[in-house]
């Protein structure tokens, strides 16, 4: 049976982590590299590098942290971020990632999705959704609306017909982040994580809200995900990733804990 | 010296850079020569069976390493490796390369995991091996060690042939060989230190077996 998955998300703009983090002992590491090194010590199951920059030529600065980091770390591992072309996605994982992530530009051209899974098979396409809870309305039917640019742009997507669109188009997981809860750390929006997992048969990515080990239990077992996306929980040195996984599996779900 | 075959396949660069970070000389190669001299070749793959099989025909690859097989000089194939080194592949109904007798099929739709959940094709993710045979390829693996799969096929080989198998809504073959001619499924090169150890033991078994000779 396949392992529930616990992964760290690391925010990167011009090479660096927009902000340091904080391991054992209160080290602080401004590094992507060195942070996504300690993570793959600390048992994590895949790692998610999310580009922030928004110039062109940073651009080769993050691809050259994406090889550096292929060269240390032997988990798998995304990149998102500003991703909008078959070419884009190319670089990257010939650089070394295993999967690409695409966001709004899904959501501006969505054939990005099935052109991706074309040339690199759907296991190499994760679809990042934002999701801002709404008055459910005609258009909206499920109170869950897709948001682009951050959260700044509703785009009047209902979130589960768009869930079900990105796989019929050959997405091969969905990492499916709450605007509401995220950074809140009261726990990921479990009625939205549910509502996705059970409209795709495709893996679903739980984002957003975690504070807590048990609210990551929470997203796997009753939210039905494979995965649970973390950030702050881990990066300010609260938890490590094995006290995390470590209490899932005392739950009862299914965990690596040999690495 | 480990010659990884290069034909194109998705995941050699991540097969080198596993190796060059085990201290394990190695080198990506196409060239006959290279590849026979070397102590043991890795047959890595990603993708389709029909695809690979004639980009490994057009090249001669296939030669190597049907030779290999004949001669024992050691072979690791990894995923779509593993499946092509068989004889037939469900996928596209491709004829694969032989090396051993098995057919690849692809994972029934509807399959139910040990916890009532879907079991949905491609089977992505980490898992755990049930060791049913001892293996020097698998030495020194803890055994709740678990490995990255991705894939949507899985091999149908003898039982005498298996060396480990996993569950997946179905039991199906891991690990299979017999000594010096191995496969697994899953990414040794992504699966973390239990993936590394296993590619290490690969290494250690072809020094030994180039030192016997």
């Amino acid at each position: 049976m396949l392992s529930k998955r616990v992964i760290p998300c690391l925010d990167v703009r011009d090479g660096l982590l927009t902000k340091g983090i904080k391991f054992a002992g209160n080290k602080d590491i401004g590094d992507p590299v060195e942070s996504a090194r300690r993570y793959y010590e600390e048992g994590a199951d895949e790692i998610v590098f999310y580009d922030i920059t928004a110039s062109a030529e940073a651009r080769g600065i993050f691809l050259d942290v994406v090889e550096r980091v292929a060269e240390q770390i032997f988990i798998p591992f995304s990149v998102g971020g500003g991703i909008s072309s078959v070419p884009q996605m190319r670089e990257v994982l010939l650089a070394g990632a295993e999967k690409v992530s695409v966001n709004s530009a899904a959501v501006q051209n969505p054939r990005i999705i099935g052109e991706g899974a074309a040339a690199f098979g759907s296991q190499a396409i994760v679809v990042g959704m934002d999701v801002l809870a709404v008055p459910a309305s005609e258009a909206v039917p499920s109170g869950y609306e897709i948001v682009i640019h951050g959260g700044r742009r509703r785009t009047g997507l209902d979130a589960i017909a768009w869930a079900r669109r990105c796989q019929e188009l050959g997405a091969g997981e969905l990492c499916v982040n709450s605007i509401d809860a995220d950074g809140t750390g009261d726990g990921y929006e479990l009625a939205l994580t549910k509502a996705v997992a059970r409209a795709v048969s495709i893996p679903v990515i739980a984002s957003g809200g975690a504070g807590e080990p048990r609210h990551m239990y929470e997203a796997v077992s009753e939210g039905g995900a494979s995965a649970a996306l973390v950030a702050s929980i881990v990066h300010f040195g609260q938890y490590s990733i094995r006290d995390c996984k470590e209490y899932m599996a005392s739950r009862g779900a299914k965990m690596r804990l040999t690495w | 010296m480990l010659a990884i075959l290069d034909y194109g396949a998705g995941n050699q660069t991540s097969v080198r850079r596993a190796l060059e970070h085990l201290g394990i000389p190695c080198a990506v190669t196409a060239d006959t020569a290279v590849a026979e001299s070397a102590g043991g070749i890795v047959f890595p793959g990603v993708g389709a069976a029909g695809q690979a099989m004639t980009i490994l025909r057009q090249s001669g690859l296939d030669g190597i390493l049907r030779r290999a097989a004949g001669r024992g000089q050691p072979l690791l194939g990894v995923c779509l490796g593993c499946q092509i080194l068989l004889e037939e592949s469900e996928e596209n109904n491709t004829k694969t390369l032989g090396v051993m007798p098995g057919i690849c099929r692809r994972f029934e739709d509807n399959l139910i995991q040990e916890d009532g959940s879907p079991a949905p094709v491609p089977h992505m993710g980490w898992n755990s091996l049930r060791v049913r045979t001892a293996s020097p390829l698998l030495a020194g693996i803890d055994a709740s060690a678990e490995f990255y799969f991705v894939h949507s096929y899985y091999v149908d080989i003898a039982p005498d042939l298996v060396i480990a198998t996993t569950m997946y809504g179905r039991e199906f073959c891991s690990v299979y060989g017999r000594e010096g001619l191995w496969a697994v499924q899953f990414h040794p090169e992504k699966s973390g230190r239990p993936g590394l150890a296993l590619l290490r033991n690969f290494y250690d078994y072809c020094r030994e077996a180039a030192h016997a000779q």
